[in-house]
């Protein structure tokens, strides 16, 4: 039970962290490559805020989504000047340079060494110290999410983020200012992503850089493509498929060695087979890279 | 009596090519114009600078009496001037219903605290815009194609809701590039009332076409460019100064 619930927070942690990027990716048409820096932003400004100022969870969250949308707003203004495939790369290369201040910033975030000793949240007194608890906790915090992404795609900023999706030139002979657009999606996607992160901090207790690599962002975005572009419930469904599957394969009897091999072949496959016979995903309508 | 639209000069080069050369322009409120000439002549180079796509290399270009050169595109739309293109651009993978509401002006639902926090507020507007757009799909004819998406429409319909979308945002003033070539000549007949309609009902309207049968049926003034400067203008009657006809048989 107690490994099913981990596994369960692990889900509604990684189902915001693929909402989020979904807001970039199948609602804008921006393939962002940073998501795993902005969740590790929120992560060690929450472990940062706990071990020194002993601030509880909700407030930790919020500076973290602050400093994380700050973050992605000045990223994402630079990295807008390019489209499409430069883009992506212009991400990557804040994904690395973050990564980069993670490890190598020592007296601040203890290097590769990593932050231990995160307080456990608890409120009124009662503590999330299990992963039962904890999962009380993190599931509506990525249902707030879920409706928090969903409100904004049904109101006419969603169609907007559409629009600017379908044809950039067209909205913005509109009248619409496309860049402001772009740079407040980025902002509240890196938000999102932040509060995971803080979520992830505060269950784990100890984070250090390997959680928050490029390797990271690549899963977050297979999970949006997996589950379907411009599908919130697509992101549900891509986190749940990347979590359990590894997880699932641990049950299957074969060596240690060949099982770790095993298991990246089968998800490397699952996607090249995905990308072939469905491209825009399990539930998704939209095709990632249509218009490029 | 001030010009809507005026160009002062401006030149636009591309390495070295110069495709609009120290064209001046004044457009007056209530015009219907149309802007011809032969391919590669500075038409929708020309647009592109008035509308903050293209920054040009000399010359200002004036809207309503405020200088707008190197306004972006989006800050010269909300001003007033909407445009359509020659290669169509849409939403194509919205409804063309959603298409018309998108190009709305000032909605509230389109930023974060609008869209989160004052729900009902946009929600109250987009019944109002709703209404505007059914009333504009059908002054286009295209109200049964509403929940269609705009990508499933034929071109020549895809051009009448790219002109939908321009009404769409209010603007005072279009520009429309090449409305009349390759649709159905069911719809030029339509368009061209369309046009007439509109241009009475106030709105300026500056338009790019080769055909230049529609041209004199619709404008009553006629630009005529060749390699980046204006060659003539006047009513529909320029069209046939030897000047112009040369233009067109070189």
């Amino acid at each position: 039970m107690t490994y099913i619930c981990h596994e369960l927070v692990l889900i509604s942690i990684f189902s915001i962290l693929a909402m989020s990027l979904n807001l970039l990716v199948g609602y804008l048409g921006l393939a962002s490559m940073a998501q795993a820096a902005y969740y590790g932003i929120g992560a060690y400004t929450a472990a940062l805020m706990s071990l020194t100022l002993n601030t509880p969870l909700p407030l930790n969250m919020l500076a973290a989504a602050l400093l994380a949308g700050l973050s992605a707003m000045g990223i994402s203004w630079c990295a807008l000047r390019w489209h499409d495939d430069y883009f992506v790369l212009a991400t990557f290369g804040a994904q690395i340079i973050l990564f980069s201040v993670f490890k190598n910033w020592v007296s601040l975030t203890n290097g590769p060494a990593g932050l231990g000793g995160i307080a456990q949240v608890s409120f009124f007194g009662f503590s999330f110290d299990t992963p039962f608890k904890f999962l009380m906790l993190a599931a509506p915090v990525a249902f707030a999410c879920f409706l928090l992404i969903r409100a904004l795609a049904r109101a006419p900023f969603g169609r907007l983020l559409l629009a600017i999706r379908e044809d950039e030139i067209f909205t913005l002979t509109l009248g619409k200012d496309v860049r402001r657009y772009k740079v407040t999606a980025s902002a509240i996607s890196a938000a999102l992503a932040a509060i995971a992160g803080a979520l992830y901090a505060h269950y784990i207790s100890f984070i250090d850089p390997t959680s928050f690599s490029a390797t990271e962002s690549i899963l977050i975005i297979s999970m949006v493509i997996i589950g379907g572009a411009a599908s919130l419930t697509g992101s549900l469904l891509g986190a749940t498929f990347l979590i359990v599957l590894p997880e699932a394969l641990k049950f299957v009897n074969m060596p240690e060695s060949v099982a770790a091999t095993g298991r990246q072949l089968l998800l490397g496959l699952s996607l090249v087979v995905l990308m072939v016979y469905r491209p825009q995903g399990l539930l998704g309508t939209y095709r990632f890279g249509r218009n490029q | 009596m001030t010009p809507l639209l005026q160009a002062r000069e401006v030149s636009l080069a591309f390495d070295g090519l110069l495709a609009v050369n120290r064209l001046s322009l004044e457009i007056f409120s209530g015009d219907i114009a149309a802007l011809v000439g032969p391919n590669g002549a500075g038409k929708t180079s020309w647009f592109n600078v008035v509308n903050g796509l293209l920054r040009p290399s000399h010359g200002s270009v004036f809207f309503k009496g405020k200088e707008i050169t190197n306004w972006s595109g989006d800050r010269v739309a909300r001003l007033g001037i909407a445009r359509t293109f020659q290669d169509l651009r849409l939403a194509r993978g919205l409804s063309v219903f959603d298409n018309v509401l998108l190009a709305r002006p000032f909605q509230q639902g389109e930023t974060l605290l609008g869209a989160l926090v004052r729900c009902w507020a946009w929600a109250r507007q987009e019944e109002n815009a709703k209404v505007a757009a059914r009333n504009l799909l059908q002054t286009v004819g295209l109200e049964e194609m509403a929940s269609s998406m705009a990508q499933d429409l034929s071109y020549g319909q895809q051009k009448l809701l790219a002109l939908a979308c321009c009404l769409s945002t209010q603007a005072g003033l279009l520009l429309l590039d090449e409305p009349f070539s390759g649709i159905h000549p069911e719809l030029v007949s339509r368009l061209i009332q369309l046009l007439d309609r509109l241009a009475s009902e106030g709105k300026t309207i500056l338009f790019i076409e080769h055909n230049l049968e529609a041209v004199k049926k619709v404008a009553r003034r006629v630009i005529v460019l060749d390699r980046g400067s204006k060659v003539a203008d006047g009513g529909p009657g320029v069209l046939e100064r030897p000047e112009v006809l040369d233009i067109y048989l070189r």
